[in-house]
């Protein structure tokens, strides 16, 4: 059944309730096998309920959700599943090794691969150090890296990822960026929830953007420069016409303090658009393309109000 | 079942780490010196006077039911200590989620953790309940009429009390969990008292009251059982309570017990296997 589907994940008018709350509206989503996918939304979107449903800890109300071609409360597909959760935590009284194991041993490994495979998925993580250290000791970030060794230690098709790199010093979240291409390489796909844009942008290969429980935008990272531009011109005689009138090649323009900004739909149209304010009389003084990154897009399809 | 023995393992090391676990084998230990030397100095009180050896048995006996009594309490209390926390503050923390999307079922996570606390209970009621019949046979020569009998039925009450903080656990938080079973045991030890006392005023209302409080909590019906089997058979009949008994519960109380912590155990993984994360 699993190697029917190309998607790693498939959700069909995922819904849940939680009393007279509505945490997850209406959310269909696929993904597909061996892309890092990133899961945006700003807080209380659903994103974190939505993962649950997923990994079978909360029942949908409505709706049909897959992973791996398997339904969510398939139990044997687990098997291929890894997941960190946002703030890992679990027995303090194991050292890393034996937390490793226990990990390992209740993904059904056996005894023989687990003793190669927990060292090397804790050097993976950098945790070499500490292998016999007990766990009460470490740091907030040691602990994100050991929950990500025990997401990997089994070496799944699928990793679900909640927040990884909170609590990692820079150095920590680079490895963490180098280790999800390094699944990604392996041909394991990837889903990654996270407020860090900065770090979801050169992760990514595709991102989807949730409010309120549903799917309000999906993009195509690796198309985005070929999308749109955001261009900042220094300008002075600007008429209400010549900002009215970019909207033939722009989706927003707003002018203040000698600095008109607009959104272009794409860089092919930025001759035209200079054009245009020529010759409605601005006088134009710079003119600077700039791509639109994650964060402006998330503000624009968001809107200003909503905090991350 | 792999996953029952994994998670059975793990709560059994972990239960094993708890210091209340640690605590409560050092108070097992004062026990045992305690009831050393008070049995120490029965004797030589005993020596001291002309006493016919079949009453001096019989005091002696009634001792070691102190004392086995003690062992029950203890073993139950710290049952229900050791395993309060163990699904409250696991979903609560978030520690569950790491666990339960692994390949393993919620029953089996349940039922491992159940595991684990029954070989763990189990080993200290033994060791606590031996030290206790050693110390008795070694200073007084007095055994238990049924030991294995006693042993596994205070097994029993210890596994009721702790099915009830597993069922309660997945619904409440730490806190309310032990608030609620602390009270159900005191409700328990309660109506075993009511009982005895029915013996003595013949009140047919206390004595449904007490059966009631049996049948919603049935731990302490099992001790008086456990005590019913393990004194002597005079001891039985002179009515002298807890460790004899007006009103001794029968085999239909123990296989009551036994139905009763099959089906919250059930109610338990049930309630475990549906709700939400």
């Amino acid at each position: 059944m699993n190697a029917t589907t190309d998607f790693a994940v498939e959700t069909h008018g995922l819904r849940k309730v939680f009393g007279a709350k509505v945490a997850v509206r209406n959310l269909s989503l696929s993904v597909r096998r061996g892309e890092i996918f990133g899961f945006l939304g700003p807080n209380g979107a659903g994103k974190s309920t939505s993962i649950k449903m997923l990994l079978g800890l909360v029942k949908p109300t409505n709706g049909k959700a897959f992973v791996l071609g398997a339904p969510v409360n398939d139990v044997d597909v687990r098997r291929q599943i890894g997941f960190l959760p946002e703030d890992f935590r679990f027995y303090d009284w194991l050292t890393a090794t034996e937390l490793i194991r226990l990990h390992g041993r209740l993904c059904g490994m056996e005894s023989d691969k687990l003793k190669r495979r927990v060292p090397e998925v804790l050097e993976l993580v950098g945790l070499s150090p500490h292998i016999n250290r007990r766990v009460r000791g470490f740091s907030k970030g040691m602990l994100q890296r050991l929950g990500l060794a025990q997401a990997l230690v089994h070496e799944p098709q699928i990793i679900f990822l909640d927040e990884p790199t909170s609590g990692l010093d820079p150095m920590g979240r680079r490895m963490v960026r180098d280790i999800l291409r390094a699944q990604r390489e392996r041909g394991a796909t990837v889903f990654l929830n996270s407020h860090l844009l900065g770090e979801i942008e050169v992760t990514c290969d595709r991102v989807v953007f949730i409010k309120d429980g549903e799917v309000v935008a999906s993009q195509d990272l690796h198309e985005a420069e070929r999308d749109q531009v955001r261009v900042v011109v220094n300008a002075r005689n600007v008429s209400q016409k010549a900002v009215d009138g970019l909207a033939a090649w722009s989706t927003s323009a707003n002018y203040e303090n000698e600095r008109l900004i607009f959104v272009a739909r794409s860089k092919e149209v930025l001759p035209d658009a200079l054009r245009h304010l020529v010759a409605n009389g601005v006088d134009v003084f710079g003119f600077t393309p700039e791509r639109l990154s994650l964060e402006d897009l998330f503000v624009k399809i968001m809107g200003e109000d909503h905090g991350l | 079942m792999n996953g029952v023995w994994i998670m059975a393992g793990i709560t059994f090391r972990e239960a094993a780490r708890r210091k209340i676990l640690w605590t409560a084998m050092i108070a097992g230990g004062l026990l045992l010196a305690i009831f050393a030397v008070a049995l120490h100095l029965q004797v030589d009180e005993f020596n001291s006077r002309a006493m016919s050896p079949f009453l001096r048995y019989q005091v002696e006996s009634g001792m070691l039911m102190v004392g086995l009594y003690t062992v029950d309490l203890l073993a139950v209390v710290m049952t229900i200590l050791t395993s309060i926390d163990t699904l409250a503050g696991e979903i609560s923390s978030g520690t569950i989620h790491a666990i339960a999307t692994k390949p393993i079922s919620r029953w089996q996570i349940l039922l491992g953790k159940f595991s684990g606390f029954i070989a763990m209970i189990a080993a200290y009621v033994v060791v606590l309940f031996a030290g206790t019949v050693a110390v008795s046979y070694w200073a007084v020569g007095v055994m238990p009429q049924h030991p294995i009998r006693g042993v596994l039925l205070i097994i029993l009450e210890c596994a009721v009390a702790l099915s009830v903080t597993f069922l309660l656990g997945t619904w409440f938080s730490t806190l309310t969990n032990g608030v609620l079973v602390l009270g159900l045991q005191g409700l328990a030890f309660m109506g075993g008292w009511l009982e005895q006392v029915s013996g003595f005023s013949q009140s047919a209302h206390i004595v449904t009251l007490g059966i009631v409080t049996s049948l919603i909590m049935p731990g302490e019906s099992l001790w008086r059982r456990a005590a019913f089997e393990m004194q002597t058979p005079l001891a039985a009949s002179l009515s002298f309570s807890p460790f004899a008994n007006v009103s001794i519960p029968s085999g239909v109380a123990v296989i009551y017990a036994g139905v009763f912590l099959v089906v919250v155990l059930g109610v338990a993984i049930y309630h475990f296997q549906n709700r939400d994360l």
